[in-house]
């Protein structure tokens, strides 16, 4: 396996933890869970009775699902699986969408845009005009007015545009005014993302260091 | 039947009732069947900028409330064949007429003339309301500063919510702050309004002398702006005018009043 890897497995005294990525499909889960049991893991196979406990990140899954893993796990006799968990952050229950909402047009003074979830907006956004979003905000297009994502008080979230001019830039409670060092002056697409407590500005191209998430073909 | 054409702009003193007079007068120039039609009601200005402040009998409101016909609000420009405008009233409120009363004017008017040229009072309250009302289109005057700018963008919006296509008109350019840097250009004004460039005029003394003296800028063909409004006036005809050359030297300017002939 040349991707990266979704499955960690950590002994630890009363057992082992599966961490289960929160990012990629829950299919590639499944599938890497059972080739990591059956071909790279064997060692773990055989031996005495194991605990497991199963941290599936901020994934939120419903019992269907957690019974498929614990079938996945269960079908190598000595794996009891103790408990599946998904972490407290994500039990506000955002669930995590399939992809970006997309919005053609300009958004012009006066006018508000409001969206739950991922945005992108192929068109301006005029002074004067608002973007807020629950979750990340992508303007194909210059951003002269105010951007505010995670509204809902998520901080994982960018916000990101073709040109990049915003009259203020708010990232969940976080209310930034473009400083002079944050215009790179070239047309370079960029992101504003929070990092410690404060708004940064970086090139698009740096997204993925944030992410994490690789393409997978 | 005509077409209605609203001038409006949303800030107050871009040049909105300058615009409109010329504009009229430069359709009738050209040979139109032209009615102006002043909806500030309240701050009437459109018959004091051309001259007419004396001839009014009655008015929009008079209309709307049924003491008189339309046609008999109207006032002839003798100056021109075929120029006529409604006045508004200067002692009601623009409350005291609706966008329906407003609309069904026009429509009436767009049957006997070839343009109605409405001219929009300062604002996006009521009385933008009853303007744009009958428009088929609009033109938004701006002038190169961020908060003429800013409010152009706001009408825009609201005109495209009403499905009313606006073109601009940058009005009172100086070249010389442009250069310098000290205005925007006109090319950052386009970017950022993103609608289709209708003209640009530049700054005129001129104006204001003709403004004062109720004789509409584009009855003097020596001064930039009525030029200016000239080629405004053709575009509308749809005929393909070249935008103006700014620079103020001479060579330019008379290059460009050969192109056009009267020079």
């Amino acid at each position: 396996m040349t991707e990266k890897q979704h499955i960690m497995i950590k002994g630890v005294k009363e057992g082992l933890v599966f961490l289960l990525d929160d990012k990629c499909e829950f299919a590639v889960l499944l599938d890497e869970l059972q080739y990591k049991l059956e071909k790279t893991h064997q060692q773990l196979l055989t031996g005495p009775l194991v605990h497991v406990h199963v941290k599936l990140g901020t994934r939120q899954l419903d019992e269907d699902d957690k019974e498929r893993i614990k079938s996945v796990i269960r079908s190598q006799g000595n794996l009891m699986v103790q408990s599946i968990d998904s972490s407290a952050a994500a039990q506000d229950g955002i669930a995590t969408p399939a992809g970006p909402h997309v919005i053609t047009g300009m958004v012009r003074s006066g006018q508000t845009i409001e969206h739950d979830g991922d945005l992108l907006l192929a068109g301006d956004v005029n002074p004067g005009g608002t973007i807020l979003c629950s979750g990340d905000i992508y303007v194909m297009g210059a951003l002269r007015g105010v951007a505010h994502a995670g509204v809902n008080g998520r901080t994982d979230v960018i916000i990101a545009a073709s040109l990049m001019r915003p009259t203020q830039l708010r990232i969940a409670d976080i209310i930034s005014r473009p400083p002079e060092e944050w215009m790179s002056g070239d047309a370079a697409m960029e992101f504003a993302y929070l990092y410690e407590g404060s708004m940064q500005i970086d090139k698009m191209t740096q997204l993925f260091r944030l992410r994490n998430n690789p393409i997978k073909v | 039947m005509g077409e209605a054409i609203v001038v409006t702009s949303g800030k107050g003193g871009v040049g909105k009732t300058t615009t409109s007079a010329n504009l009229g007068t430069a359709l009738a120039l050209l040979g139109k069947k032209v009615c102006m039609v002043d909806t500030d009601i309240g701050l009437r200005n459109l018959d004091v900028v051309m001259g007419l402040e004396n001839r009014i009998i009655y008015d929009l409101i008079d209309v709307a409330e049924g003491r008189c016909r339309l046609n008999q609000a109207l006032i002839k420009d003798k100056r021109f064949d075929e120029l006529y405008m409604l006045p508004a009233a200067q002692t009601k409120d623009k409350q005291d007429v609706s966008p329906e009363q407003v609309k069904d004017m026009i429509l009436e008017l767009k049957k006997d003339f070839d343009y109605v040229v409405i001219d929009c009072p300062a604002g996006i309250e009521h009385g933008f309301r009853n303007a744009i009302a009958g428009a088929d289109r609009a033109i938004v005057v701006t002038t190169p500063e961020n908060a003429a700018v800013r409010d152009a963008d706001r009408v825009i919006g609201l005109l495209e919510k009403e499905q009313i296509a606006s073109k601009i008109i940058i009005n009172r350019i100086r070249q010389n702050m442009v250069k310098s840097g000290e205005m925007l250009d006109i090319d950052e004004i386009c970017q950022v309004l993103a609608v289709d460039l209708l003209g640009i005029v530049p700054d005129d003394e001129k104006v204001i002398k003709a403004a004062n003296s109720g004789e509409p800028t584009v009855m003097d063909p020596s001064s930039r702006a009525a030029i200016a409004y000239r080629n405004i006036a053709r575009r509308i005809l749809g005929d393909m005018v070249p935008l103006m050359l700014l620079d103020e030297k001479a060579g330019a300017f008379k290059r460009f009043r050969k192109f056009l002939g009267i020079g």
